[in-house]
């Protein structure tokens, strides 16, 4: 099992969501962030005064799925998250070590 | 001696309710410019007021505001807790009745210290806070108000200054703004001002608030006619178009510096607008209210930029807006007065007579000296007293938990457990 964790800009989730689902991807988690990588941040005006602001809004999509899932996931995820310009954001793999279904106990990919 | 009118009656008292509204309005504007974590306790600082000076005004300042005149200077005790200020007419107001002529008075005593909340926000304990404020509305506003309104040596009359000030340019915002910086210099700068971005937490809000304010100043302005009358209408288009005219001339330099027209800059162009139209609403034609409105948003635009090269935190501009457009709005209602449109008023400048900007210098000067150092010396005392700043641990965690022992915005509910004892 792994989790696929992506950053993703906030107006992409929509088509994100869309991507994994027709990917096969039952369940996802989303929470919003803020974040910059080196994209770094943007201006904001307040009253004559200009703010450099580093943290940008971000949405970040945690998605858990067998080993033999990863490669069709990470690409749903780019391939619906990519504008081309600077600042689409980062996608990681991680190993996921148990998941388990509160509900009924049951666990590993049956959990999913 | 004339009667009681039931028109001018009824204006007053819709003005004095338009005029409480502006309150929980600034209460708004302000919340809505400080950081998620300061603003109840930002909001608490204007709508306490409403609490604290409401009271404070019934028991000893309208009576010193607008008591029997001792040497021009304040008024005396006749009124205290409002003794014999009912039904019947008052010599200031001899159309309505006394008590509607007071509640319409404690309104503007009211958001006149919430004015200067503004120039502490984020760093002021609530204990210092309401101290200051009381001795600042007896000692400050009330002689002030005498000076200008009540029969004091700044009004009309026999031997007096005879400057204009239509509804409190000079005895509330000059007054107000001076008061802001003479607070912001004694508190010092919030910690880690001006290097962190100290950003409004909620833009919609300061809007929210800026459009209370623009809708209770037309009792503000509009009620200081203290009659439904041509100068009350007069006054209320002046209003208007001061305020519309404000924020035009604001957003006009900041889009062309800043290459963006900011709500925030269209919020606050148009209360610098309400602000420099107040002495001049009941004196002026509306092409002049236009003019007022425009150069008060431009020159507030540029005293707001400035504020970062002058070393002072006055966290939410209040100096800027309030102290220089309240000079913008005093100078220009010399020279745009003309009686004309108010047999009252005088003719300024623009109408022949010179002699009335130097009227309205004099009445500014004198108001700004007594208020930055009868400021100075409240705010001193209040700190030996009870201490004015909070601990830098209160500052870091904000002033809703450490003051307030509450969070404005709960993200998850549950978490934990009521106690009831």
């Amino acid at each position: 099992m792994k989790m696929i964790t992506s950053v993703v800009k906030p107006f992409k989730l929509e088509e994100v969501k869309e991507a994994l689902r027709l990917a096969g991807v039952q369940g996802m988690t989303v929470t919003e962030a803020r974040g910059f990588g080196r994209q770094r941040g943007h201006t904001e005006v307040y009253r004559g005064s200009e703010y450099q602001v580093d943290f940008v809004p971000k949405v970040k999509v945690e998605v858990l799925c067998d080993d033999d899932q990863v490669e069709s996931v990470v690409e749903a995820i780019m391939a619906s998250a990519r504008t081309g310009k600077i600042g689409d954001g980062k996608i990681f793999v991680l190993p996921v070590e148990q998941a388990y279904r509160i509900r009924t106990g049951e666990m590993g990919t049956e959990a999913l | 001696m004339p009667e009681i009118d039931s028109g001018d009656t009824a204006w007053i008292l819709v003005s004095a309710a338009l005029v409480m509204f502006m309150t929980p309005g600034l209460a708004l504007f302000y919340g809505g410019l400080v950081r998620s974590k300061n603003v109840l306790g930002t909001i608490m600082h204007s709508f306490f007021a409403l609490g604290l000076i409401s009271v404070v005004f019934m028991m000893v300042g309208y009576t010193l505001a607008f008591g029997s005149d001792v040497g021009k200077v304040v008024g005396g005790l006749d009124f205290l807790f409002l003794n014999g200020v009912g039904a019947e007419a008052s010599d200031i107001a001899p159309t309505i009745p006394h008590s509607t002529y007071m509640i319409f008075q404690l309104m503007f005593a009211v958001i006149t210290p919430a004015l200067i909340t503004g120039a502490f926000a984020e760093r002021m304990k609530f204990k210092g806070y309401m101290v200051f404020m009381a001795l600042w509305s007896v000692l400050v506003y009330s002689p002030v108000a005498h000076w200008v309104w009540g029969g004091g040596w700044l009004g009309g009359g026999e031997g007096n200054v005879g400057a204009l000030d239509f509804a409190g340019g000079t005895v509330v915002h000059i007054n107000a703004g001076v008061a802001a910086l003479a607070a912001a210099i004694y508190l010092g700068k919030r910690k880690g001002y001006p290097q962190e971005a100290m950003r409004p937490h909620n833009t919609p809000m300061v809007v929210t608030g800026a459009a209370i304010l623009w809708f209770g100043w037309f009792g503000f302005n509009g009620g200081s006619a203290l009659a439904a009358d041509g100068v009350a209408s007069g006054a209320l288009v002046a209003t208007h178009l001061g305020a519309a005219a404000g924020m035009l001339g604001w957003l006009l330099p900041e889009w062309m510096q800043h290459k963006a027209p900011t709500t925030v800059g269209a919020a606050t162009g148009a209360v610098a607008g309400l602000v420099a139209i107040t002495p001049a609403a009941g004196f002026v034609e509306p092409w002049a209210a236009v003019v007022i409105g425009l150069v008060a948003g431009m020159i507030c635009y540029a005293a707001v930029s400035l504020k970062p090269k002058l070393g002072y935190d006055d966290s939410l501009d209040v100096v800027g807006v309030h102290f220089v457009g309240g000079l913008v709005g005093a100078v220009l209602t010399g020279v745009f007065a003309t009686t004309a449109v108010n047999a009252a008023g005088a003719d300024g400048l623009l109408y022949g007579d010179a002699s009335l900007v130097p009227k309205q210098l004099i009445a500014v000067a004198a108001t700004a000296v007594y208020s930055l150092i009868a400021s100075l010396a409240l705010l001193f005392i209040t700190d030996k007293l009870v201490g004015l700043r909070v601990s830098e641990d209160e500052e870091m965690e904000g002033l809703d938990l450490s003051q307030h022992a509450e969070a404005a915005y709960t993200y998850a509910e549950g978490g934990g457990t009521m106690s009831t004892h």
